[in-house]
This record gives structure tokens, sequence and C-alpha cells, in this order.
């Protein structure tokens, strides 16, 4: 019996999403009393860092690309087989939600989406609902068990080893869907958003696109992604990819610096799993404060330059 | 083009989150439900809009009890020409794939349109469950589609860029925001709706594959700690320093 657990790469690079999927892994595993295995694809170089975050054994399939979920479904339950595992977990990442479902309805598994925590003794985990308003208990009742992480909530084991890679040959059956193009939007360098650590975000109370410079300049002094409220991304001063909330992306940073945005509670849905919030705004009423650990009411147009000088500082001392 | 579109109901995004029963049970009281918005803003409206432009008929599905009927209607007056309830409770992510897929094998839909996720659950699970269960692609967290015969050209957010996936029919698709605008329903729909077929089912035999243990909110802010404009100079090293968010 072992945990095996699906770890998705851009380019051979695992994600941080990824190794912390593989460390959760580890962890119920060592409950179960058992070692864990992980399925990947495609061409990696080594072991990808799998082994140091907690994968005794890594299997690799053939397959190139992660898109096609039908295939990739039969890769990891045929892999699920062969290594005799119950518990299979992923990321809840972009691959995670497209593959982990087909995966438990094949497996008839219970499925806990977006885990924050551990399996307790009688398979219950905690997740976030209601947008992260809530927190919810769930038990899988199954004989076998799915369940993907939530990034940026479990810490990476870094154990120094390597993990043997081995072909994984199964029968991934007839493509379903065809990759066409991908086209790259991110420029070089850039972080994407889900990912990012540090977001400065910013909204209305920008009051136009031509003063977004400032928020772009503290962004990149810091080494932070950016962010803005749905507004802003409607009118067309941000790109869509940038807005966050209940009907944006759900972000958990360490740090989120918001300037300018009230604080709707929409909008905070999708942020208030970061670690310290930050609240600029120069009504000291706005409801974003209430969610905020450091609150600065004034001027944006006064208070993001000192900020700014202060950050270069910073940055320059270290 | 025949189209199902997967609703779910969920609570008004602005509802007060509280709990009762011991925390087993989200408290309804003074809770108004809409429909799910990714449902209805995107998965709905482009349903509706492939429909218009290729012919054919949009159903609307939900997997829920009778208190489901204004959700189901509301859709109805947007512009889904009949609607099917199957009469079970929601009971878990699989449970509900399971009746949707058993309505769905009987009907041959070429396109299943489901929401990125409920904003109740926040799973992202029902629509790969379903595409499992009848065996056919499925694309998440699309935010673009074109048909053009049985060919559908798609895309998606990926690490670092877009996706432009192709699919034949039937497949199983799950909306994100940018597929479609929202639509406000006028009154000629909402008088449409009314007389629109509403056929409710049997539920599937199933078993639930998960259950809630409890609720719980998270943990409150300790408070905000306030800086003046004038020393907005030392935020970063606080940050640092206090907060070690840096
Ligand atoms: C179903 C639904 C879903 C939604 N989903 C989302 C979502 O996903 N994400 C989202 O963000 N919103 C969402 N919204 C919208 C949300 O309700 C708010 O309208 C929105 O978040 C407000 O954006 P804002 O804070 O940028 O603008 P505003 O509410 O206009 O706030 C601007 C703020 O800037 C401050 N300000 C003005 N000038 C300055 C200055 N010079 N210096 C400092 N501060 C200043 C003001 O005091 C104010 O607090 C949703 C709404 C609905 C109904
Ligand atoms: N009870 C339900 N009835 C019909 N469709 C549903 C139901 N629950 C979820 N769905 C569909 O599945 C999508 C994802 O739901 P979830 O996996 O719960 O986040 C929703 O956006 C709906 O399209």
């Amino acid at each position: 019996m072992s945990v095996l657990v699906f770890a998705d790469h851009h380019h051979g690079k695992f994600p941080k999403g990824s190794l912390e999927a593989v460390s959760y892994a580890k962890k119920v595993a060592e409950q179960l009393g058992t070692d864990v295995v992980a399925i990947t694809y495609g061409t990696l170089s080594g072991d990808g860092g799998l082994g140091s975050a907690g994968a005794s054994k890594v299997l690799r399939s053939a397959l190139t690309s992660a898109s096609d979920s039908q295939q990739m479904t039969r890769v990891i339950v045929a892999a699920a087989s062969q290594a005799n595992a119950d518990v299979v977990v992923f990321a809840h990442d972009i691959a995670g939600k497209l593959i982990a479902p087909r995966v438990a309805a094949r497996l008839d598994a219970g499925l806990v989406p977006g885990a924050t925590s551990l399996p307790d003794a009688s398979f219950s985990v905690k997740k976030n609902v209601f947008s992260g308003k809530a927190i919810a208990e769930i038990t899988m009742n199954t004989a076998k068990k799915v369940i993907t992480v939530l990034p940026n909530s479990f810490a990476l084991e870094n154990n120094g080893t390597t993990a043997a890679v081995e072909d994984f040959s199964a029968d991934a059956g007839a493509a379903g869907v065809k990759v066409k193009e991908v086209k790259i939007d991110s420029k070089d360098g850039e972080i994407p958003l889900p990912e990012a650590e540090l977001v400065v975000s910013a909204g209305r109370g920008m009051k136009g696109p031509e003063h977004w410079g400032q928020v772009e300049e503290l962004a990149k002094i810091l080494g932070a992604a950016t962010a803005c409220s749905r507004p802003v991304a409607d009118i067309g001063w941000r790109p869509h990819h940038e807005h966050v909330g209940q009907t944006g992306i759900t972000i958990r940073p360490n740090l989120y610096i918001a300037i300018g945005i009230s604080g709707a509670i929409q909008h905070l849905a999708g942020v208030n799993g970061s670690k310290t919030i930050v609240v600029i705004n120069k009504d000291p009423e706005a409801p974003f404060f209430k969610a905020a650990d450091y609150g600065i009411v004034g001027d944006a147009f006064e208070v993001l330059p000192r900020i700014i000088e202060g950050a270069k500082q910073f940055v320059a001392n270290k | 083009m025949k189209i199902l579109v997967c609703i779910s109901k969920a609570p008004d995004t602005t509802s007060k989150i509280a709990f009762t029963d011991g925390n087993s049970k989200f408290d309804e009281n003074g809770v108004t439900y809409i429909v799910n918005p990714y449902d209805e803003w995107y998965a709905l409206v482009r349903a509706l809009e492939l429909k218009e432009t290729l012919g054919g008929n949009v159903t609307v599905v939900s997997v829920g009890g009778a208190d489901y009927e204004p959700i189901i209607r509301k859709a109805l007056a947007i512009g889904a020409d009949d609607a099917v309830r199957i009469d079970a409770a929601e009971s878990d992510s699989l449970f509900v794939a399971k009746q949707i897929a058993a309505y769905a094998k009987a009907q041959s839909f070429d396109i299943i349109f489901c929401g990125k996720e409920t904003i109740n659950f926040n799973g992202s699970i029902v629509p790969g469950m379903v595409a499992e269960l009848l065996d056919m692609p499925y694309v998440a967290l699309a935010h673009k589609i074109d048909v053009a015969g049985n060919t559908a050209t798609i895309e998606r957010e990926v690490t670092g860029g877009v996706e432009v996936l192709e699919v034949a029919t039937p497949f199983v698709i799950s909306a994100a925001k940018g597929m479609a605008e929202q639509r406000i329903p006028n009154m000629r729909g909402i008088m449409a709706a009314r007389t629109k077929p509403l056929a409710t089912i049997a539920a599937a035999d199933a078993q639930p594959s998960t259950t809630l243990k409890s609720y719980s909110l998270p943990p409150a802010k300790s408070g905000c700690k306030y800086i003046t404009p004038e020393n907005a100079g030392d935020l970063i090293k606080m940050l640092h320093e206090e907060a070690k968010a840096l």
C-alpha cells in the first residue's frame, strides 16, 4: 500500500503547489505507515525535487501534457492500482481541478477539494467554504479517497533525498482534446498571481489606469504580483486575469496590500486567506479595515510615494 | 445543438454566514438564494448565445429539493427552453454528479455546461465527475468557446498563458469569468418562464461518498494596527520586523 500523488509541472519545473501536495501526501503516508509514490509525465530533469519533498518513488508517464483529462485519468488510475494506493493526492490548482474529480469518479472515491488540514483518524479533512467565510470539516466515507491540497497552506518538506524515477507505461487511450496553441501572456519574470507570495492590489480609488505606475513600481521593488478589484478589470483599467474576489481568482499570499479598495464582501472572499493584509484608504469607515492587520487612513497619492521610498531602502539594506 | 446547463443555487453573496444544529447546518434564516453566478452569468448565457447562432435547444438541470424552483424559473426567464429538477438533497458532489450523469446518459446532449464552482461549496469538482461518469472529454475553467459543426474551440488559462483547445462534441465544460456577459431577464422572459416545461424526476440510486462533520468560522483578526500617513515610509520595515510578511 502507498499514497499516490499527482505532480504537475511546467516545462520540467514543479511549482510550489505541486511540491506542497507531495509533502502533504508524505504526512498522510506517515499516518498510514507507508510511502509516497508520485506520478508525473513528460520530460524531467532528475526527480525535479519530488524526492526531497517527500516522494519515495517517481513514476513518469510518456504523456507530454496534462491537458487531456481523460488520458491523464487513465494513467493515474493505473498508477493507483499498481502502487496499491487507496489515497490519491493532487494540488488544488489548474491540473488538479481538471483531473482529480475524474479520478474520484472512476475510483468511486469521496473527494475533498482544497484541503487545509491533514486527515484525522476518521479521515475528516477541513476545507474553506462560502468563499473563505467559513470552514467545513468533511468526512470521506469511501474505501478510496481523493484529496486536493490548497496551495500555500502546508509547509514544504525538504529532506535532501532524491527519488528514483521509473518510466510508467499505461494505456492512456485516445486523446479527447487537442492542444492547438498556448498563447504566452505573462511577461518574462512576471509572477503568476495565484502563486504569488506578495501581492499589491488596487481599486477604483486609483481614479484611472494612468495612475497604476506607482502600484506597479511598488510591486516591482518588492517582487510582488499585481491584482485589482472587479470594477477596475470591468472598466478595462487592468487585465481580467488580475481580478480577485468571489467572481475572480482566490489568492492566499503572505502579504496583500490593498490600495483604494473599499473591501466589499465579494472582494474579501477572494483575499481573506492572505496571512497579512494592509489597507490604504482615505475613508476611515471603509469596510476593508475590519479585515486588515495594518491600516493607513490617507490619500493613496500621498502615501504611496512614501511606501515606495521605504521599500527601496528596505531592499537596499537587505 | 442540444445543450445541457447544470444550475446550482447559492446564498446571495452578501448573506450572513452562520450555522445551527451544533454547527452542522447552514443557518438559512434571512438568506436569499440566487443562481450560482458562474452557472448563470457565464455557462447559461454562453449556452444561449450558441443556441441563438447554431439553433437547437437549451435545457437546464438541477439536483435539489422543491426550493430549487425559483432558481430554475430564473434560468428559464433568462432564456433556457426547458428544465429538469432531479428530486434529491444535494448531499455530496459525487452524488450530484451521478444524478446529472444518469439523466444526461439517456439524452445525447452535445455540450454539458457547468459553472467553474459553486460559491458556497467552492468545489470545482461536479463537472469533472460528470465527464468521467459519461466518458466525455472535459475542459475546466474555460473563458471562451466557439463551435463550428461538431468541433469546439475553447480557451482556458494555464500557468503563464492561455491554452487553445479543440474538442469534438459531446463534451463537458466548466465556465469561468469572461465567457459571456450577464443577461438581465426582461418582463417577457419572466412571463414566458411561468409556462415553460419544468419536469421533476426521481433520483437515481446512489450513496453520498462524503458527509459533513461540522462547520466553523475562521479565527477573527486580532485588530487593525494603524499607521499615520506621515509614517507610511515605515510600513515596509514593520511588515518585515513585526509581521514577518516580507
Ligand atoms: C455577485 C457579485 C460578485 C462580485 N464579485 C467581485 C469580485 O470578485 N471582486 C471584486 O473586487 N468585486 C466584486 N464585486 C463588486 C463588489 O461588490 C464591489 O463593488 C467592488 O469590489 C468595489 O471595487 P473597489 O473597492 O475598487 O471600488 P469602490 O467600492 O468604489 O471603492 C473605492 C475605494 O477607494 C477609496 N479611495 C478613493 N480615493 C482614494 C484615494 N485617493 N486614496 C485612497 N483611497 C481612495 C474609497 O474610499 C473607496 O473605499 C461583486 C459584486 C457582486 C454583486
Ligand atoms: N445541485 C446541483 N445541481 C446542478 N448542478 C450543480 C449542482 N451542484 C453543482 N452543480 C454544477 O457543478 C458546478 C461546480 O460545482 P462544485 O463542484 O460544487 O463547485 C456548478 O457551477 C454547477 O454548474
